[in-house]
Formats: C-alpha cells, sequence, structure tokens
C-alpha cells in the first residue's frame, strides 16, 4: 500500500478528531489526522498539552482539563498525525491536498471524516473591524493558549455560554472586566424553559451556568441587560463603544477592547466543497450537512463529526466522531455489521444524553434579530470592504442570490472565503426581497479551501496522476 | 491592548516586526504576539487601507495575514513563533516591485 494511504483521512483534530481517530486505531484502520493547529484539543481544548504543565490547568475548569487525557489517548493511539497543515482541497477517491511548511503535497484515503468544528457566528455592527474589537472566543484562545488578558479593563458584549465562561475564566485569571452587554433579548426565558423536561438529565450544566452568573453578578462590573445595537468607534482604532438597549436607553463607554459574541455556526466550507447536502436549521440559525444516522454526508464515504455536524460541544463531538469511525470500520470489514450496530447503540445514548439542553440553549441564546439586519454603514464583507448599504440597494435590482451579488460586489471574494459574510448576506437578501433564509441559499464554495501560493501548487511535483 | 500574565522564562525568544525587535515566547502564536504591541493594528486593508488587527484567532477571518520571511504572507494565529524570526505588516495592496 502506498505510503500517503490511510483507511480513513480525518480533518481535524478537536474532540470528534480525536475520539473517531482513537475508535479507528481500535478497529484496525489505518488512519491520518490532519489540523490546522500546532498541537491536538481543537478549540475547545486548545494548547490542552502545554498547558497541563502550569499552573494555569487549575483556573480553566475540569471541561478543559478533560482534554488532557484525550490528548494523551490520541497520541499513543497510532494514528499517523500531521500537525500546522492546511487542507485545501478534497478530491473525489479520494485525494487530499494539503500544505504544510509552505510544502504542498496529497494523500489518499478511503472515506473521510472532517471534523472541522465551528467558528464564532459573525457579528456585523458599525466599527467591528477595528483594531481592538475580537470576539470572546478569540479572547478565550489567547487565555488558554498563550495566558493573555486584556491590558485594560474589557468590555463584553454577546449571549451565550461562552461569554459568561470566559468572563469567570477571566476573573480567575486576574483579568478585569469593565461591563457586560448582554445581547440576549427580552423575555427569552419563559419561552426556552419549555424546553427544561427534557433537559433534567443535564442539571449539572444548568447549575454550572447558573454558578457562574451568579459569581459575575457578585463581581460588581455592570451588566447592561437586552442590548440590541452595539457601535465601535475610534481614530485607527477602537476608543469607544456605543450601545442601545431594547427600550431605547442609550450608552458610551471608553474602551480599548471589546469582545463580541453571539454563538457559533458549523464550518461548512469542506462538506460544501464537496457537495455536500445541507439544510437549514431553523432552532440554530445556520445550514447543517445533511446527514444519516452515523454521520455520513449525501456524498458515500464522507463523514461530518463534531459541531460541524450542528452544534452540540465537545460531549456530543466524541460520540459523533466514533459513530463515524465505526461505520467506516464496518464497511471495510473490520467489524460486522452487528457489532457496529451494538456498539453505536451506546454511542447514540451518549450522544442524545450530550443533546438533551440543547433546545433550551438554542432558544435562551438564539441571536437577537439585529446581527441579520446590520445598519446600511455596516461592513458585511471585512474582506473586500462591502457595506450592507451596497447589498440592499442591489438586492433588489432583479432577485439576485449570493453568488450574482458576489461577482457584483467582490463581497465574500476575499481571502476569508465568505466565513464572515456568508450569512449577513444570505440574510439581507431574503429580507430585501421577502424570501425565506433558507431559500436565498450560500455561496458556492470552490476550491482552494486556504489560499495557496503557486509556490505551493508548484511544490506537488506529482508524479502520477490523480488516480 | 493584550498584556501576558507569565514570564516566559527559558522560553523568551525575539522576533524582529518590521524591523524592531519584540519579545515573545517560543510556540505561541505571531497574532498573540501582535495585539501585544503598541501599535494595536497589524495590517492595513488593500481596499481602503483601514487598520485591522486579529479577530478570530481561529483561522476563519484571516486578519491577523502578515508577512514571514521565508513563508510568505501567512494567517498569524496559525503561524508559531521562533526565536529571530522576521516579520512584515501588510500595508495597503501589493505592488508589483517594491
Amino acid at each position: 500500500m502506498s505510503a500517503d494511504y490511510s483507511d480513513i483521512l480525518i480533518v481535524g483534530a478537536g474532540p470528534a478528531g480525536m475520539a473517531a481517530a482513537v475508535t479507528a486505531r481500535k478497529h484496525g484502520l489505518t488512519v491520518r489526522v490532519v489540523d490546522d493547529q500546532p498541537a491536538p484539543g481543537g478549540q475547545i481544548w486548545r494548547d490542552v498539552e502545554t498547558v497541563a504543565a502550569t499552573p494555569r490547568l487549575a483556573r480553566l475548569g475540569e471541561a478543559y482539563r478533560a482534554g488532557v487525557d484525550r490528548a494523551a489517548a490520541f497520541r499513543a493511539c497510532g494514528a499517523i498525525y500531521e500537525p500546522q497543515s492546511q487542507l485545501w482541497q478534497i478530491e473525489p477517491g479520494f485525494r487530499a491536498f494539503l500544505t504544510r511548511d509552505g510544502q504542498a503535497r496529497s494523500v489518499t484515503a478511503a472515506a473521510i471524516i472532517l471534523a472541522t468544528g465551528a467558528q464564532e457566528r459573525p457579528v456585523p455592527f458599525p466599527g467591528w473591524t477595528l483594531p481592538g474589537v475580537l470576539t470572546v472566543g478569540a479572547a478565550q484562545i489567547l487565555l488558554k493558549s498563550v495566558d493573555s488578558v486584556p491590558d485594560k479593563p474589557v468590555w463584553i458584549a454577546g449571549s451565550g455560554p461562552l461569554p459568561l465562561l470566559y468572563m469567570t475564566q477571566l476573573l480567575a485569571a486576574g483579568g478585569r472586566i469593565a461591563g457586560f452587554l448582554d445581547t440576549t433579548p427580552r423575555g427569552r426565558l419563559p419561552v426556552a424553559a419549555r424546553h427544561l423536561p427534557a433537559g433534567l438529565s443535564r442539571l449539572g450544566d444548568l447549575a454550572k451556568g447558573l454558578g457562574w452568573s451568579l459569581a459575575l453578578k457578585r463581581a460588581g462590573f455592570p451588566i447592561i441587560r437586552h442590548v440590541a445595537e452595539l457601535r465601535a468607534e475610534g481614530e485607527g482604532r477602537l476608543q469607544r463603544l456605543r450601545y442601545c438597549t431594547e427600550d431605547g436607553r442609550e450608552g458610551t463607554a471608553e474602551a480599548e477592547v471589546l469582545l463580541v459574541h453571539e454563538g457559533v455556526v458549523p464550518n461548512i466550507h469542506a462538506p460544501l466543497a464537496l457537495g455536500c447536502g445541507v439544510t437549514w436549521n431553523a432552532a440554530q440559525h445556520c445550514y447543517v450537512p445533511e446527514l444519516d444516522v452515523w454521520g455520513e454526508t449525501t456524498q458515500a464515504s464522507v463523514f461530518v463529526a463534531g459541531d460541524g455536524a450542528g452544534i452540540g460541544g465537545a460531549e456530543a463531538a466524541e460520540p459523533r466522531g466514533r459513530l463515524a469511525a465505526l461505520r467506516v470500520a464496518a464497511r471495510l470489514g473490520k467489524l460486522s455489521e452487528a457489532a457496529a450496530n451494538e456498539a453505536a447503540r451506546k454511542e447514540r445514548g451518549a450522544l442524545s444524553h450530550a443533546l438533551a439542553l440543547r433546545p433550551f440553549l438554542d432558544t435562551l441564546y438564539a441571536p437577537r434579530p439585529q446581527v441579520f439586519a446590520p445598519a446600511d454603514e455596516t461592513l458585511v464583507c471585512r474582506c473586500e470592504e462591502v457595506t450592507a448599504g451596497d447589498i440592499r440597494a442591489r438586492a433588489v435590482q432583479g432577485r439576485p442570490g449570493p453568488n450574482q451579488l458576489k461577482a457584483f460586489t467582490r463581497a465574500g471574494m476575499g481571502p476569508c472565503q465568505g466565513r464572515q459574510c456568508g450569512y449577513t448576506m444570505a440574510h439581507i437578501v431574503a429580507a430585501a426581497q421577502g424570501r425565506p433564509v433558507a431559500e436565498v441559499g450560500f455561496y458556492r464554495i470552490r476550491p482552494p479551501l486556504k489560499p495557496v501560493t503557486l509556490g505551493e501548487l508548484a511544490s506537488l511535483d506529482e508524479q502520477a496522476p490523480a488516480a | 491592548m493584550f498584556r501576558k500574565l507569565h514570564d516566559p522564562g527559558a522560553s523568551a525568544v525575539t522576533i524582529h516586526i518590521d524591523g524592531r525587535p519584540v519579545a515573545a515566547e517560543a510556540g505561541e502564536s505571531l497574532a498573540a504576539v501582535l495585539l501585544r504591541q503598541p501599535e494595536g493594528w497589524s495590517r492595513t486593508t488593500p481596499v481602503l487601507e483601514s487598520p485591522r488587527a486579529p479577530y478570530c484567532m481561529m483561522g476563519v477571518c484571516f486578519e491577523c495575514l502578515v508577512e514571514v520571511e521565508g513563508l510568505g504572507e501567512v494567517q498569524g494565529c496559525l503561524t508559531p513563533v521562533r526565536d529571530g524570526m522576521n516579520v512584515t505588516r501588510q500595508q495597503g495592496r501589493r505592488r508589483l516591485s517594491a
């Protein structure tokens, strides 16, 4: 067998990718894992191996500490692990192209598991491109992996569990908070509470969330509820923020760093580029790949596991990764169908337990409507600097979709390839044309999935044509 | 904008950003180092030359694009620093001649 072949190619070394790799190895499959980070763990367990040797492991909490054992099991499982590798194309059959240290090459596999996780939902508002405005996830990564905190008391604006967790971790680390602009709309809790009976098996999570909220209240910084509109201002960098609540209360504050967060959405660029079907998930306000009970997409032998399959968190990501690995093991004759089904039963139980609180969280923390309807002056496409007004004006000339508007305005054509503007574009088009957002669709995603230089292409130096 | 909570000790390295020596810790991401610099910005855009700085830290926003000697244009958040690394902030659009 050729050295560049493995039974499974796993993209992403987070909870789903590592769990898939360990399970696949246990059943005797050869496995290659490629990941763009320098170390395993994904975003949730970012740099956990390095951090494990330092005192800051203790203050990052139990959920983070759990990553230490997972990373160790993954390292020991016998998968070929290729960190700092950017995957930029997968051809049917499968041949995958990746770049590492400026050197491109291709590898082959019988099955693909995309465990590429989630990204934070883009939150466009006037001034969100100013230096000093970052996502809460970005700040949490800075805290976890490089032990850095905002220099001055920081403003945080958003909704969801992550801001609460980050603020708790930041205070534990000795960081300071200027204020929290809670963007959760009024009246969410009673509606969300209808989903609580189904989530009762996860009382521990609820208690944890409540504990964070109470501790943050006691910490004494201002908490402003029901913030609906944000604006960042400054000469060349963030100097001041303005906000307005649902009932019209306005406020201004000096700020050097503002962190924003309105939930996370699956990374769907790789499945889209592979032609995998996706459907609109109205509860999570995003597209998710169409998957069968094993996580297989509409393209045979292409699986999606982890938050890329729909937001569920690390605890849901692991059983999803194992389910995909079991299916591939059975298909390649390493495991009987009956044994795979038996093992899958346990994983599906774990998955459904992990997801039990999701409907409650999805309802409570659904993004405020303003996220999808930014003011005309707001940059929607950060890369090509196209405003919401530019897109709105074009959206009513005929009935263009996101791809035509991309050609007209260049929105989505920059290096991020629509990762920051895709959903905003879809919502602006939907509103302008009076159509449901699900009908509007998304950008057509083409390779390369990450920018590739001509030098890297030349370095491929393929001896034989792709099979 | 950001500060590091610990002293890198034996892992301390020096990199150069636009020719200026800057203290860093071996293996930390270049974007994290850029966020500790007094200027705040880490590039200006090719379209309107507006200043930008790292935004997502997880490889999806491309705001931390930066020039590293020997590597070309890279995402700073995915690039661990090495002692002696020479880094140039990109300003405005690319020109055919330097």
